[in-house]
């Protein structure tokens, strides 16, 4: 599956549009995460526990989006985009989306 | 009078710990990432659209890089008096600057793994993770950068 975030998939032809997919996920801090990043915020620093929940989170949201490419028959999703909401206070959904469509 | 010492003492604890150690963390953390980007200058990255010479292309691959980056105590709490009389707030500019430039390099060490020489469609997003508190007013911010990998024959 080719995953792009350009208009086309450089180096092939668009033959079909198969439709717009999309993948999320939400997340919530977890307490041991944040005890952590407690220390960190008073000499600040990266917060290595949220980048990795936060990079897992993402694979899994363009995951879904490939799942949901491969059930319409798509070998490729152009023009992927990725947002971040804030839910409450302590989740966030990470929301990945692209149109899937058919190369050769 | 000891109980006014009893309770500005860990929150001035805390401003000497975040002057002192946050300011020294920062200026390692700028020397690194200047350090790391001179080792990237082979990968080029834009934010244009259309990749070029399409014919050319073996591989397009989507590549991303994020980091979270927190401020220390006491630019929290210097910002916070900013806050009230308005202006432009640095301590907050330095803190983008960082997440942002550590995620780039991120999607760069990314796109060199494949053996690309070229980013496109470059795109930036940031989010707040944690907001300022009563007790703590540091804040983090998440910067996430990602774009198209071109790899060519």
């Amino acid at each position: 599956m080719i995953v792009v975030n350009t208009e086309t998939a450089p180096g092939h032809t668009i033959v079909a549009v198969k439709g717009l997919v999309q993948g999320n996920t939400i997340r919530a801090k977890h307490l041991g995460r944040d005890i952590a990043a407690g220390f960190k915020n008073l000499v600040g620093g990266e917060l290595r526990g949220y980048t990795e929940l936060l990079t897992e989170a993402r694979r899994q949201a363009i995951e879904r989006m490939i799942g949901q490419a491969q059930q319409l028959g798509a070998n490729a999703i152009v023009n992927v985009r990725f947002t971040t909401s804030a839910i409450t206070q302590g989740a966030a959904e990470l929301y990945a989306y692209g149109t899937a469509v058919v190369v050769e | 009078m000891n109980q006014l010492l009893i309770q500005i003492g860990p929150i001035g604890v805390f401003l000497l710990l975040g002057f002192f150690v946050g300011r020294w963390r920062e200026r390692r953390h700028f020397a690194s990432l200047n350090r790391r980007e001179r080792q990237f200058t082979d990968v080029g990255i834009v934010n244009l659209k259309t990749v070029p010479n399409p014919e050319t292309v073996r591989n397009a691959v989507l590549v991303s890089g994020d980091a979270v980056i927190a401020t220390d105590y006491f630019k929290g709490f210097a910002s916070k008096l900013r806050g009230i009389v308005g202006g432009e707030m640095r301590s907050y500019e330095t803190l983008m600057e960082r997440a942002r430039r550590e995620a780039t390099l991120r999607m760069l060490r990314q796109a060199r793994d494949i053996g690309a020489a070229e980013v496109w469609c470059v795109r930036y997003e940031t989010s707040n993770i944690r907001s300022s508190g009563r007790n703590n007013p540091g804040v983090s911010v998440e910067a996430f950068a990602f774009g198209t990998a071109i790899v060519r024959d």
